[in-house]
């Protein structure tokens, strides 16, 4: 089975076909992963400017990871649910649609980027937690993780729009 | 002149028209917009969470407040304007959207609130507020906010 027919076999189904169908389902789906940018972006966006050493300084780094983190995890749990059910609604589409593919490939580097920080700086925290400028690993870490966001969010709004450009 | 007149000269001057005709220009003010958003998202739920007893409960709530600040502000310095060119596309349509006044008016007060009792309530020293006045001062924080972004998404619907 190929990956077209898989997904031609997965938009017949009948909660694909609900999902696309019914305008208050697919709109109230899009409305809480919208809504949950908030939550997810907003913490990520906090960390990320915590390891630059830009934002929230008068927190120690371990407390604010620690603390922050949980509500990230929380935000992305939402994200990828509702995420995976937008996709659902209309999975040969999205599958051919450019911005969506960009969109899955960054999420994978973010992902990296935090692994990799989760690998290097993070295992020392305890040593620079109060550093008004965390170590360059640190720094590296979170101006990534901002600039990869940004572009998943970016890409995300643009899912729609591919069929009025190319 | 009416405020419809007023909406209607907006969306039809002539930079605005420009604005429509471009294929990219509305989703890439849309999506600066939307980063407007989680920063918004972030400086907020920190400090309202922490109001609430929630988060960063270690520090003091000062510290948060005032580390949270200059990002709240400028979060606010990128939606504001977006907002703005958002709303001057389709002025005379958003006049007839319930969602779209209710939106004005809990920006309105938002602000209002933010940085008045709300920024009163985050400097005082820890102690000299009590619990649960804090806790409302964050509830009523977050309802707003979430007010306004749930009335823009609605403002967007087809």
């Amino acid at each position: 089975m190929s990956v077209t027919s898989f997904f031609e076999w997965l938009t017949a189904t009948p909660g694909s076909v609900a999902l696309h169908e019914s305008r208050y389902l697919f709109l109230g789906v899009l409305t809480v992963h919208v809504m949950t940018i908030c939550v997810f972006a907003g913490m990520a966006a906090i960390i990320d400017l915590r390891l630059l050493g830009l934002a929230m300084r008068r927190i120690p780094a371990a407390d604010l990871v620690g603390r922050l983190v949980p509500w990230a995890v929380g935000g992305l749990t939402v994200m990828i649910l509702s995420g995976s059910l937008l996709f659902y609604a209309a999975p040969l589409e999205r599958y051919g649609n450019l911005f969506f593919r960009a969109k899955l490939v960054l999420l994978i580097c973010a992902g990296l980027n935090v692994w990799i920080f989760h690998q290097t700086a993070y295992r020392r925290i305890g040593e620079w937690e109060f550093d008004r400028r965390p170590p360059p690993a640190a720094r590296v870490a979170g101006g990534v993780g901002l600039i990869l966001w940004a572009a998943i969010i970016t890409a995300g709004r643009m899912i729609p729009y591919q069929q009025y450009w190319f | 002149m009416s405020l419809l007149a007023v909406f209607d000269w907006l969306q039809y001057s002539s930079p605005l028209v420009a604005m429509r005709s471009s294929a990219w220009l509305f989703p890439a003010i849309a999506s600066v917009h939307l980063l407007g958003l989680a920063m918004l998202g972030g400086a907020v739920l920190v400090v309202d969470l922490r109001l609430l007893g929630l988060g960063l409960t270690r520090p003091p709530v000062a510290d948060v407040g005032r580390d949270a600040q200059p990002w709240l502000v400028a979060s606010l310095c990128v939606m504001v304007p977006t907002g703005l060119l958002l709303f001057m596309c389709f002025a005379t349509k958003y006049y007839y959207l319930t969602a779209f006044w209710i939106k004005v008016g809990a920006v309105l007060l938002a602000l209002a609130f933010t940085f008045s009792v709300r920024r009163r309530v985050l400097l005082a020293a820890d102690g000299a507020v009590i619990a649960f006045k804090r806790k409302l001062v964050g509830a009523i924080s977050l309802s707003l906010w979430a007010t306004i972004a749930l009335a823009g998404r609605l403002i967007g619907f087809p």
